[in-house]
């Protein structure tokens, strides 16, 4: 019975208005799909966003996890604090923290940076709303990682560094990339903190989520269709490799 | 040393990116006193966004607690046809841009939309109307509940519920009365992200609420319309009610965990 009803409720509520947007997009035909990506607007813009999440993604992978180790291995006081402050990005809407990074990194702002209407502006924004995911992939797995193999190595004599690459590092790689899988996700499709900062410009700073949003506006939802299922089918492919990522990084439980 | 120069380079990273920008957003909004806060507080603009807000949130986070522990019951307790695609579209909203969301429910409930017409023709506006507002919230926030109540309902096991039902407890007072107590923080948490992503959702809701000033402007919506028409005060006070939101969701979802601990 309850299976019955939660079926139906994903399916009427998440299902139907995505096929909707599936129809829609193959509604001209292959032809119609292959001229609405190769537009030099949509080339553009789906370089930005990719460029964008690639090196979000990258600089995540490295301070996601020196913050878990941080949080997880250092004793500092307001460590419990800093702890909860990570979170921050999830609950803050997007639409506050770009118009607040805008006050602070903008035109105007107290420290003289200035990234407002540039890439860097862009990457300021995905960098905020991505932050959380790594560091709360890697954290637990941190916590779980028993020292006696880094100690071991050290009684050894292994220098600190090459006990993270050696031991650290291989045992929190499937939590790091399920984390960064995530941060790919969200920065492909993020709309609210960008849309302030960026200044939308086209071929310069325009992504994807607010180029789709331009063609609503301007009444092609045919043309923001072709690029949304391209992002859905993203989104798809990143649950199946988390889906891979936590088979792996279970390979050796019982 | 080497110890302190990481603690120094995280502190700093996450003081500029996180701590800073929020801070600007008390500093900003107080800039010039409490006047201009009071004022674009007390603007109707500003009361009826913080209504609609909330009246969505109203609707859409009951219908996602219900549903979410149905689904977390089925996926954990049940086999049945399609259980792993179900599982997987679960997770969809959580990758999913909120513009295409927006974009989806124009193509079911918009005018050339599969049901717009028929709905049209009946007196139902969905799209630029609060209906269609209350779906897009109600899309973006389904996987909360699911993920917070699955993992506790496979940690507390069936134990109980099997004796429960062997001294002839039904279905539903075995729910009520064993299955639901044991999940309840998980729940709570679960209500806590549900209503923290409601409240605070902008793309898809500035997608199908046409950004009618006045009539389907939510509170993140009106950041956004106050910023581009130079209210910098209004845009600012906006913010400083869903800042705080956000910092009571932090502040809820830590004293929730720390019971979990306890």
């Amino acid at each position: 019975m309850g299976w019955g009803v939660a079926t139906i409720y994903l399916s009427l509520m998440v299902l139907v208005p995505l096929a909707a947007v599936v129809a829609r997009a193959s509604a001209g035909g292959l032809g119609a799909f292959r001229a609405a990506l190769g537009s030099p607007e949509v080339i553009a813009t789906l370089a930005l966003t990719f460029g964008a999440a690639f090196a979000v993604v990258a600089v995540n992978a490295a301070t996601g996890t020196l913050i878990a180790w941080v949080l997880v291995r250092d004793r500092f006081p307001g460590q419990r604090l800093v702890n909860a402050v990570i979170d921050l990005p999830f609950a803050l809407p997007t639409i506050v923290a770009g118009l607040t990074l805008l006050a602070l990194y903008g035109p105007k702002g107290p420290l003289g940076i200035n990234v407002a209407y540039s890439r860097a502006g862009v990457l300021l924004a995905l960098l905020f709303v991505t932050l959380p995911f790594v560091v709360r992939s890697v954290q637990p797995v941190l916590l779980e990682l028993d020292r006696d193999m880094e100690q071991a190595a050290a009684s050894l004599g292994a220098s600190h560094g090459l006990i993270f690459r050696a031991i650290i590092l291989p045992n929190l790689l499937p939590a790091i990339l399920s984390g960064a899988a995530l941060a790919f996700a969200r920065a492909i499709g993020e709309f609210g903190s960008v849309v302030l900062l960026s200044g939308n410009i086209p071929f310069q700073t325009e992504v994807a989520s607010v180029h789709i949003y331009g063609q609503i506006e301007s009444g092609d939802t045919t043309g923001a269709a072709v690029v949304s299922v391209l992002l859905l089918a993203l989104s798809l492919a990143v649950l199946l490799a988390l889906n891979a990522l936590q088979r792996w990084g279970r390979r050796y439980d019982g | 040393m080497a110890r302190r120069t990481l603690r120094g380079l995280a502190l700093g990273y996450l003081l500029a990116l996180l701590v800073l920008p929020v801070g600007m957003v008390f500093a900003r909004a107080f800039a010039d006193g409490l006047g201009p806060v009071w004022a674009a507080l007390s603007r109707p603009e500003t009361l009826h966004a913080l209504w609609l807000t909330l009246a969505i949130a109203a609707v859409a986070v009951p219908a996602n607690t219900v549903f979410g522990v149905l689904c977390a019951l089925a996926l954990v307790r049940h086999d049945f046809p399609g259980k792993s695609i179900v599982n997987a579209m679960v997770d969809v909203p959580f990758t999913i841009s909120p513009v295409v969301v927006g974009l989806a429910l124009i193509l079911v409930y918009g005018q050339d939309g599969w049901v717009g017409s028929w709905l049209a023709q009946r007196g139902i506006q969905v799209i630029f109307a609060l209906p269609g507002m209350i779906l897009a919230t109600i899309f973006i926030s389904i996987p909360f509940v699911v993920r917070e109540v699955a993992p506790v309902l496979r940690e507390i096991g069936t134990e109980q519920e099997q004796a429960a039902s062997t001294l002839g407890a039904s279905g539903l007072q075995t729910f009520w009365q064993v299955t639901l107590p044991s999940i309840r923080w998980g729940v709570v948490y679960g209500v806590v992200l549900t209503t923290a992503r409601a409240l605070g959702e902008f793309g898809t809701v500035a997608v199908v609420s046409g950004k009618i000033a006045g009539r389907t402007e939510t509170l993140t919506v009106l950041v956004e319309d106050r910023f581009q028409a130079f209210d910098l005060a209004g845009a600012y006070t906006a913010s400083l009610l869903l800042a705080l939101l956000a910092l009571a969701t932090l502040f809820l979802m830590n004293v929730l965990t720390a019971r979990e601990e306890a």
